[in-house]
């Protein structure tokens, strides 16, 4: 029953999914979202656990007093700090809770990922070396494409009219190989699917008990 | 410079993280652990505005007591923190994941596998110099080689040996030729993040260019 039940729950809802894809009718339609609702309203307690994770994993850091505790201290005052802001001015527009979100969360965000550029810069120039053909047309390609996409590379090669050079590339060969990849990954999210609606893959059963 | 404290707060969170260029210090991690507690801060009211306020407490205000069932259903997703009934969570997860399942296998046959067949299919005016210019009838057909070659050299069920492998090989030119422009695209998006936070450093914070 700790493993049947479920397994039967993921099949019949699995197949009534499926059937429900194939009837076109308002009930139908109406029933579609019910079922998104209700999977909504399902997952909101998941939060709880993601949260009790993160919390778990920092409390026992600080009561351990493990190196680096101090940063622990400053999740747990930031998570409590910018929720209740959150929830006793409000989160409308000009709050406090949009400026923290706007001056503080978003900066960090948008600096983190520039500091990649750094990185992927670095990593390129010791990677990219032209060793096999196959790799050659990677970086002249990769080459191509940022070059076409700003200014100086629009007036550099005015002749080779490289943002439409760039253009094409995208919209042909690159699009050519992403459909390639793209049918194959559409492929495994149905067998992924059915194999988990058959009670092939059942990892997600977990260990907790028979 | 700016008299704006929001402005001080942004650019010295960005200078912590930038920071990062030089090593691993205080201040980057100062920064780093900021960023995970206001992000998991700022969720909280926002789950409960848009969430949990118009899709359990509104409805349930209503009469609408069937959602009391998705929501003792996700409600056992709690059961996980308590090993004796950890097996309960399992009953959200199959619902979630079957439901899931079923939704996930027609849309990915429609839009992953159908669509993208239907998008690379040859039709006659796709060929036919009168309606369509050279430049898009020569992508056309680089396109349908593309797909067919990268699908090719993704069909491990034969050994790319002969025919299939020089077929197969011409994959890998269309792969790695996708590559570079996803590579150049990316390094583009992050440089202009970089350029963004420049910017903002230099004239929304010390205000030295226009």
């Amino acid at each position: 029953m700790r493993r049947a039940g479920p397994l039967k729950l993921c099949l019949i809802g699995g197949i009534v999914m499926i059937i429900q894809f194939f009837i076109p009718h308002r009930f139908s339609k109406n029933f579609f979202d019910e079922v998104v609702h209700w999977l909504i309203v399902c997952g909101v307690p998941a939060l709880v656990i993601g949260y009790y994770s993160i919390f778990h994993v920092h409390w026992t850091k600080i009561r351990r007093k493990r190196e680096g505790w101090g940063y622990s201290i400053i999740i747990f005052v930031a998570v409590i700090v910018v929720a209740l802001i959150g929830f006793i001015w409000g989160v409308g527009e000009n709050s406090v809770f949009m400026k923290i979100y706007q001056y503080m969360t978003m900066t960090m965000q948008a600096t983190m990922f520039s500091l990649l550029g750094f990185y992927m810069a670095s990593a390129a120039f010791r990677s990219f070396k032209a060793r096999t053909p196959e790799a050659t047309l990677l970086l002249i390609v990769a080459l191509v494409v940022m070059f076409g996409r700003v200014p100086i590379g629009e007036s550099v090669f005015i002749k080779l009219k490289l943002p439409n050079l760039v253009e094409w590339i995208l919209m042909y060969p690159n699009m050519a190989a992403q459909r390639g990849i793209g049918l194959g990954v559409g492929l495994g999210i149905m067998a992924t699917s059915l194999k988990i609606m058959l009670g092939i893959e059942r990892g997600w059963l977990g260990g907790a008990g028979k | 410079m700016s008299h704006d404290p929001w402005v001080w707060v942004a650019a010295f969170l960005t200078l912590c993280i930038f920071s990062f260029l030089y090593k691993d210090n205080p201040f980057y991690r100062f920064a780093e652990h900021l960023l995970i507690g206001a992000t998991l801060g700022y969720a909280l009211p926002l789950v409960w505005k848009n969430i949990v306020t118009p899709k359990i407490i509104v409805p349930l205000q209503h009469h609408e007591y069937w959602l009391l069932i998705p929501l003792c259903l996700g409600l056992l997703y709690i059961a996980r923190l308590i090993p004796k009934y950890a097996w309960l969570s399992r009953w959200p997860m199959a619902f979630a994941l079957g439901t899931g399942s079923g939704i996930a296998i027609p849309l990915s046959l429609q839009a992953g596998i159908f669509k993208q067949m239907q998008g690379t299919m040859l039709t006659k005016a796709m060929l036919s110099p009168s309606i369509t210019p050279t430049v898009h009838i020569i992508g056309n057909i680089v396109m349908f080689v593309g797909v067919i070659t990268t699908l090719i050299y993704f069909y491990f069920s034969i050994k790319h040996t002969g025919t299939v492998g020089k077929v197969a090989r011409i994959g890998v030119w269309y792969i790695m030729l996708a590559f570079g422009a996803t590579f150049g695209y990316t390094v583009m998006a992050r440089v202009s993040l970089l350029i963004g936070r420049f910017q903002f450093l230099l004239h929304d914070w010390l205000g030295v260019i226009k």
